[in-house]
C-alpha cells in the first residue's frame, strides 16, 4: 500500500493546471478528493508521476442556484451538497444520493467533479446527473466546452474528457416534481449492488415525463429512455412500473463479484428501480 | 471510634474494586492517540523490511533475480531462503507441530506467500524494490478443496515423508494433516442406529480473519555490543516468543528481551509466529541495524492467520419426544499450507470436542480430518477458545434441524435437553468436566424478557402475511445457547510448544502503599490495566488508581502463556488474586505486629486490618506498607511483594443465552436486526462496564462473521476479499443495538469466581445471528443454508424455495 514515487504539483489557477497537463501528458493526472485516484496509486494500480491536486485552484468550488439552475463547481464535497439549504430546496436528489454515499469522512474530502470525471461505474454521482440531464463543463488547451452527462461515459473509466481537459461543473436544470435515489449496498462505503435515480413529473393522474439512470449495473451508467417512456402517459400503475423494469433490464449488463451474481443483480435492479419509481411516484 | 473515619461502604468504593464499573485507565492515551504501538517505535538508524509475495496459489520457483532490487539506491539486503537456509532459519516450526517456510524453498503453496524479503533505507524504498525482485514461477495444479485434496495426486507437501506419521499420527493420504478423535465412535453409531429419530446435516463453517485494526508487525534490533536482541511485536503472548526465538536463534534467552507494546486488538490473530517477525530479526542480525516490518492491511487479510473453515457434518438422535440421544460428527479441516493451527499442542482441533454444547448427551463421537490446501495457513481463535466457534456452531444448528426434524419449537427442545444444574461438575460424553452452570434459569429470563411466546405469534401472523401477499418481509427468530470452555488452562493436559499453559502475577506494594503489579499476559483492548487493578484493590485493600498494571516487558513481568481464548481473567486473573492474597497474609502479620495482638486477633476489613471486636483499633493497608520498609519486625523479612504462578485446575465454563429477532426483505435479501439480547453468565464479574463492553464487540463480530465476513478464494487460489471493500468489517452503521443481561454462577475452582467473558458473545452471536436468518425460511421448508448469510445468498435461499414467484 505504498505509492510509487510521484511529482506533486499544486497549481493555483487552470492555466498552471493546463500547462502541466499539456507538458507532461499521460504522466499527469489531476486530482480532487483523492479517494479513488489515491488508494490505486496505494496500490500501484495507478502510477502517476505528475499528480496535480487541484484544491487550490480558483474558481473550482461553490454551489450556485439561480434562474432555474443549478452549477456545482467540480471541487463542491459530498459533504457540502448534503449541507446546502438551497440545494436541497432546489434539488433534494441530490442530498439523497450523497447521504448513501460512503462515510461522512469520506464526504468531507469526495468531490462531486472527482466522482464524476473518475468515470468509474460504481460512483453513484454519473448516474444521477444523467438523470438529471445535467451538462459537464470541460476547459482544456483549447479553451472550454460542454458534453451531456448523457453522452459523457464511453466504458469504465472512459470518458469523453481528453487527457488535457479538465472537468470543471457540472450544470443542470432545477429538477420537477417527484423524485427517488434508491441503493442497496452491502456495508457503508459499498458500491452499489444496484442504485437507481429517479425523477417523475405529475400531471394531474398522470406521469408527464420520467427520467430514470442505474448505477454499476453496467460499465457505465446506465439512462433508460425507454423506461422513461414506459412510465410517461401512465399511472404509474403495476403494468407500467413493470413495463420500466422491463426496459431497465434490458439496458443494463451487470457482471458477477463478490456482490453476487449476474441473476441476483438483476432481479435486485428491479426491485430497488420499483421502489425508487413507488417513492418518486408518492413525492410528485 | 474515630469520627473521621469513612464508612464501611465509602472505603469499599473508594477502592474501585471487583464490581465496579471503573473506567478504563487506558483510554486516557487511546481516545488521545497517545497509544504507543509497535509502528510508533522508532531507533535511530532503523531499516524497513517489506515482503516479495507470491502471486500464485501454487508454483515452483525456478529463478529469483535480485540484482536490479539491490541496485536501487537505498536497498541494504534482499534475502531469499537461499540467504536463511545457512541458518536453518528458511523453514520455522508451527504451534501445531508442523512446520512452515519462512521464505518460500523452492516452491509456493499460496497466494501472499512470502518469497524474499527486501530491506531498505525506508518504507517506499522498501516498496519499490519489491517490485525489482526477479521471480520465475512455473506455475502448478492448484487445490483449493479440502475434500478434492484428499483424492488428488498433487502432492502440496514435498517436504514431507510420504507414509510418515505427522505430528498427530499416521496421516492417510499426501494431503491429510492428521485425525484427531474423541469419544466412542462404536457406541455412537449403534445409538443412532437405533434411534427413534436422527437427522443429519452438513454446514460449512466458512473462512474468515479475524482482522485487529491493527495489523502484524514487529521492530527487531540486534545489539552486537552487549550480544542483546530486543524484538517489538504484536505478540499475544510474548514471552514464548521469547523462547521460540532463542531456540531458533541460538541465542540464549536472557539475551532476549521481547516487548509487546500497546496491541490494536489481537483475536487470535497475533497468536502465531510469522515469517516477517523472523525475517526482521535475521536482517538486524545481519545488517546490525534495527529492522522493522509492518504488514499492510492486504498482507494481513492475505497471509496471517485465518479463522474457521471447518466442514462440519454432523448426525444426531433423539427420542420422539426430543430427548437427545447420541450425536456424532465428523469434520474436514482445511488447513490451509501448513498446520500453523495455534493450539494447545495434544489438541489439534482445539476444544472442538465441546461440541455437545449445553445439553445432557450420553453418548458421542468427533472425528476431525485435518487436509492441506493451498490457502494460506491459520486456523486461529478468532475472538473464542480454541474452535469453540466451530463447536458450538455446529451443536446449535443441529439442534435447529433436529427441532425442524422433530417438529417442534427450537427453544423447548433446548430445554428439555439443557444439563441440569444438580449434575454439575458435569462430565460430557466427550471427556471435559463442566465447572458450574444454571442453564435453565438463564434460559427461562432470557426467553420472558424477550416474551418469547408472543414474538413466535408475531411470527406465524407475519408468515400469513406474507402468504397473502401483504408483505415481503419474514420475520426470523435466532435462539442460541452455548457454554465457552475457556482459560486454557491445566499445565497437565494444555501447552504450548512444551510450555505449561499457567499465567502469572507479581506484585510489588511500594512504601507509600500504592503498588505494581506485572502479568503473564498482554491486553490488546481487554482493559487489562483496569480490571486486575481492580482484583488486587479487592484482594489487597490498595485503591485501584494506585495500582499500576504492566505486561509485555518479559525483562520485567514473570512468565506467561498470553492472551487469547479468554484465558487472562480465568488464569492470570486467578494467579493476581492469589499473589494479592500472599501479600494480604504478610499484611496480617505486620498489622498483628503493629497492634500489638497475636496473628490471628486481626480481621481484614476492605482497606484495614482491625482487632477482632474492637474496630477502633486498626493498620490501613497504607499504614502496614510503610511498616513492611520502616520497622524492623521480628521473623518478617522487610518489603512486601508477592509472586504467584497459578495452573488452573480446570476450564472454566463461561455461558449464555442470546436471542435474535431479524426481518427480513425477501426480495433484496436485506436483514435488518430489529432486537439483540444477551444474557452472559460469566461467573464472578469485575467491571460490569467492560464485560458489556467486551459483549458489544464480541456480538459485532458475530455479526460480520455470520452476515458477510469471509476470506473467499477462486479455483485458482487467488483471494477474492482481500481489501476491506470486501471483506465486511462493521462500522457504527451496521452495528445494531445490544440488549445485555446476566446471571451469575460462579466458578467453583476459580479463586475469586470468575469464568472469562471476552469471547462469549463472539460464539454465542454467530449461531444466533445464523440461525435467526435460517428460521425466518423454516416456514418455507428451509433445514440449513450456508453462511455467510449476505444479501445474494439470502436471496438465493428465497429463490430456492420458490419465493420469488
Amino acid at each position: 500500500m505504498i505509492p510509487a514515487a510521484f511529482e506533486y504539483h499544486r497549481p493555483a489557477d487552470m492555466a498552471g493546471v493546463i500547462a502541466l497537463l499539456e507538458e507532461h501528458g499521460d504522466d499527469a493526472r489531476v486530482m480532487a478528493g483523492g479517494h479513488s485516484l489515491i488508494p490505486m496509486m496505494k496500490l500501484r494500480m495507478a502510477e502517476i508521476p505528475h499528480l496535480i491536486d487541484l484544491q487550490d485552484v480558483a474558481g473550482l468550488k461553490g454551489i450556485a442556484v439561480a434562474e432555474g439552475r443549478v452549477t456545482l463547481g467540480a471541487m463542491v464535497t459530498q459533504h457540502e451538497l448534503i449541507q446546502h439549504q438551497g440545494l436541497a430546496n432546489t434539488a433534494p436528489i441530490l442530498r439523497e444520493a450523497a447521504l448513501v454515499i460512503a462515510d461522512p469522512q469520506v464526504r468531507y474530502m469526495g468531490t462531486v467533479g472527482g466522482n464524476v470525471a473518475n468515470g468509474d461505474p460504481g460512483n453513484d454521482m454519473p448516474g444521477l446527473m444523467q438523470c438529471l440531464d445535467a451538462e459537464f463543463t470541460l476547459v482544456g488547451p483549447d479553451g472550454q466546452r460542454t458534453v451531456a452527462a448523457r453522452d459523457f461515459y464511453e466504458a469504465a473509466y472512459m470518458t469523453e474528457r481528453e487527457d488535457e481537459e479538465v472537468l470543471t461543473a457540472i450544470s443542470f436544470a432545477a429538477p420537477s416534481g417527484g423524485y427517488a435515489y434508491e441503493k442497496q449496498k452491502r456495508k457503508i462505503g459499498d458500491y452499489a449492488t444496484a442504485a437507481a435515480a429517479v425523477i417523475l413529473q405529475k400531471d394531474g393522474g398522470t406521469c408527464a415525463a420520467a427520467s430514470i439512470a442505474m448505477t454499476n449495473l453496467s460499465d457505465v451508467p446506465v439512462w433508460s429512455d425507454a423506461a422513461g417512456e414506459a412510465l410517461t402517459g401512465t399511472s404509474v400503475d403495476a403494468a407500467a412500473v413493470s413495463a420500466a423494469v422491463q426496459a431497465v433490464l434490458d439496458d443494463i449488463d451487470p457482471v458477477e463479484d463478490n456482490r453476487g451474481p449476474v441473476a441476483f443483480k438483476r432481479h435486485v435492479a428491479g426491485i430497488i428501480l420499483t421502489r425508487a419509481i413507488q417513492r418518486a411516484w408518492g413525492r410528485a | 471510634m474515630n469520627d473521621m473515619t469513612p464508612d464501611r461502604d465509602d472505603r469499599s468504593a473508594n477502592l474501585k474494586g471487583m464490581g465496579c464499573s471503573r473506567k478504563r485507565v487506558e483510554d486516557v492515551r487511546f481516545t488521545q492517540g497517545k497509544g504507543n504501538y509497535v509502528d510508533d517505535v522508532k531507533l535511530p538508524g532503523m531499516l524497513h523490511g517489506d515482503f516479495v509475495r507470491s502471486p500464485y496459489a501454487h508454483a515452483r520457483i525456478k529463478s529469483i533475480n535480485t540484482e536490479a532490487a539491490m541496485a536501487l539506491d537505498g536497498v541494504v539486503a534482499v534475502l531469499t531462503a537461499e540467504d536463511l537456509a545457512p541458518l536453518s532459519l528458511h523453514w520455522m516450526p508451527t504451534l501445531a507441530g508442523d512446520k512452515q517456510m519462512v521464505l518460500a524453498d523452492g516452491k509456493v503453496l499460496f497466494q501472499g506467500q512470502e518469497v524474499a524479503f527486501v530491506v531498505a533505507r525506508d518504507r517506499y524504498v522498501a516498496a519499490d524494490a519489491v517490485e525489482l525482485v526477479e521471480v520465475d514461477y512455473e506455475e502448478l495444479p492448484v487445490l483449493v478443496d479440502p475434500f478434492e485434496a484428499l483424492q488428488s495426486d498433487v502432492v502440496l507437501r514435498e517436504d514431507l515423508e510420504p507414509g510418515a506419521d505427522g505430528a498427530h499420527g499416521p496421516r492417510k493420504h499426501h494431503n491429510h494433516i492428521f485425525l484427531w478423535e474423541a469419544g466412542d465412535e462404536e457406541a455412537t453409531n449403534q445409538v443412532l442406529d437405533e434411534a427413534e429419530v436422527v437427522t443429519e446435516e452438513t454446514m460449512y463453517y466458512h473462512r474468515t480473519h479475524p482482522c485487529p485494526l491493527e495489523t502484524c508487525g514487529s521492530v527487531a534490533s540486534m545489539d552486537k555490543v552487549n550480544g542483546k536482541l530486543t524484538l517489538w511485536g504484536t505478540f499475544q503472548a510474548p514471552h514464548v516468543v521469547r523462547t521460540v526465538a532463542s531456540l531458533l536463534s541460538g541465542i540464549e534467552e536472557h539475551n532476549i528481551r521481547v516487548i509487546s507494546p500497546d496491541i490494536g486488538g489481537g483475536f487470535g490473530n497475533k497468536v502465531g509466529v510469522y515469517p516477517g517477525y523472523v525475517c526482521s530479526i535475521v536482517a538486524s542480525i545481519v545488517t546490525g541495524k534495527p529492522v522493522k516490518w509492518i504488514e499492510d492491511r492486504m498482507e494481513n487479510l492475505m497471509s496471517t492467520a485465518f479463522a474457521r473453515d471447518y466442514w462440519m457434518t454432523g448426525r444426531i438422535s433423539a427420542t420422539k419426544e426430543g430427548k437427545i440421544t447420541g450425536l456424532h460428527c465428523h469434520v474436514t479441516a482445511d488447513h490451509g499450507a501448513f498446520d500453523a493451527c495455534a493450539d494447545p499442542t495434544k489438541y489439534p482441533a482445539g476444544f472442538m470436542n465441546i461440541c455437545t454444547g449445553s445439553y445432557d448427551i450420553p453418548v458421542a463421537y468427533l472425528g476431525v480430518d485435518g487436509v492441506y490446501t493451498n490457502k494460506a495457513p491459520g486456523g486461529v481463535s478468532y475472538r473464542c477458545s480454541f474452535r469453540v466457534t466451530e463447536a458450538v456452531y455446529f451443536i446449535e444448528r443441529m439442534i435447529e434441524v433436529l427441532a425442524i426434524e422433530l417438529n417442534m419449537d427450537a427453544a423447548e427442545l433446548r430445554r428439555i435437553n439443557f444439563i441440569k444444574k444438580e449434575q454439575f461438575p458435569y462430565t460430557a460424553a466427550l471427556g471435559w468436566e463442566y465447572d458450574s452452570g444454571d442453564y435453565h434459569t438463564a434460559w427461562d429470563k432470557a426467553l420472558k424478557t424477550v416474551e418469547y411466546d408472543a414474538l413466535r405469534r408475531e411470527q406465524a401472523e407475519r408468515v400469513e402475511a406474507f402468504k397473502r401477499g401483504e408483505t415481503r418481509k419474514l420475520m426470523g427468530i435466532g435462539l442460541s445457547f452455548f457454554t465457552e470452555i475457556v482459560g486454557a488452562g491445566p499445565v497437565k493436559n494444555c501447552d504450548i510448544l512444551g510450555m505449561g499453559m499457567f499465567d502469572s502475577c507479581e506484585i510489588r506494594i511500594h512504601p507509600t502503599g500504592s503498588a505494581i503489579a506485572r502479568l503473564g499476559t498482554i491486553s490488546q483492548g481487554q482493559g487489562h490495566a483496569t480490571t486486575f487493578a481492580q482484583i488486587l484493590a479487592s484482594e489487597t485493600g490498595i485503591p485501584a488508581d494506585s495500582i499500576t498494571i504492566e505486561e509485555g516487558d518479559t525483562d520485567t513481568a514473570p512468565y506467561g502463556l498470553g492472551t487469547y481464548g479468554s484465558r487472562s481473567t480465568p488464569v492470570a486473573g486467578a494467579a493476581t488474586a492469589l499473589a494479592g492474597r500472599k501479600i494480604r497474609a504478610k499484611a496480617q502479620m505486620i498489622a498483628a505486629y503493629l497492634l500489638e495482638v497475636h496473628d490471628d486477633d486481626v480481621e481484614f476489613d476492605v482497606d484495614r486490618f482491625v482487632v477482632k471486636g474492637a474496630p477502633e483499633r486498626f493498620k490501613t493497608m497504607k499504614d502496614i506498607a510503610y511498616a513492611a520498609y520502616n520497622q524492623a519486625i521480628p521473623g518478617v523479612e522487610p518489603g512486601l511483594e508477592a509472586v504467584s504462578y497459578y495452573d488452573p485446575p480446570n476450564m472454566t465454563y463461561p455461558f449464555g443465552a442470546y436471542v435474535c429477532v431479524m426481518d427480513i426483505d425477501v426480495d433484496t435479501g436485506v436483514p435488518e436486526i430489529r432486537r439483540f439480547y444477551a444474557l452472559d453468565d460469566c461467573g464472578t464479574r469485575i467491571n460490569p462496564m467492560i464485560i458489556e463492553g467486551q459483549v458489544h464487540g464480541g456480538l459485532t463480530e458475530a455479526l460480520a462473521v455470520a452476515l458477510g465476513q469471509e476470506i473467499a478464494y477462486d479455483d485458482l487460489g487467488n483471494v477474492k476479499t482481500g481489501t476491506l471493500m470486501d471483506f465486511f468489517l462493521p462500522t457504527a452503521w451496521e452495528t445494531p443495538n445490544y440488549e445485555t443481561d446476566h446471571t451469575v454462577t460462579p466458578s467453583p475452582h476459580h479463586p475469586i469466581g470468575a469464568k472469562g467473558v471476552g469471547e462469549s458473545p463472539h460464539v454465542g452471536g454467530v449461531p444466533c445471528f445464523s440461525n435467526a436468518v435460517q428460521d425466518a425460511f423454516r416456514a418455507f421448508g428451509l433445514r440449513h443454508t450456508q453462511m455467510p448469510h449476505d444479501h445474494w445468498r439470502i436471496w438465493k435461499t428465497a429463490n430456492d424455495l420458490g419465493l420469488h414467484g
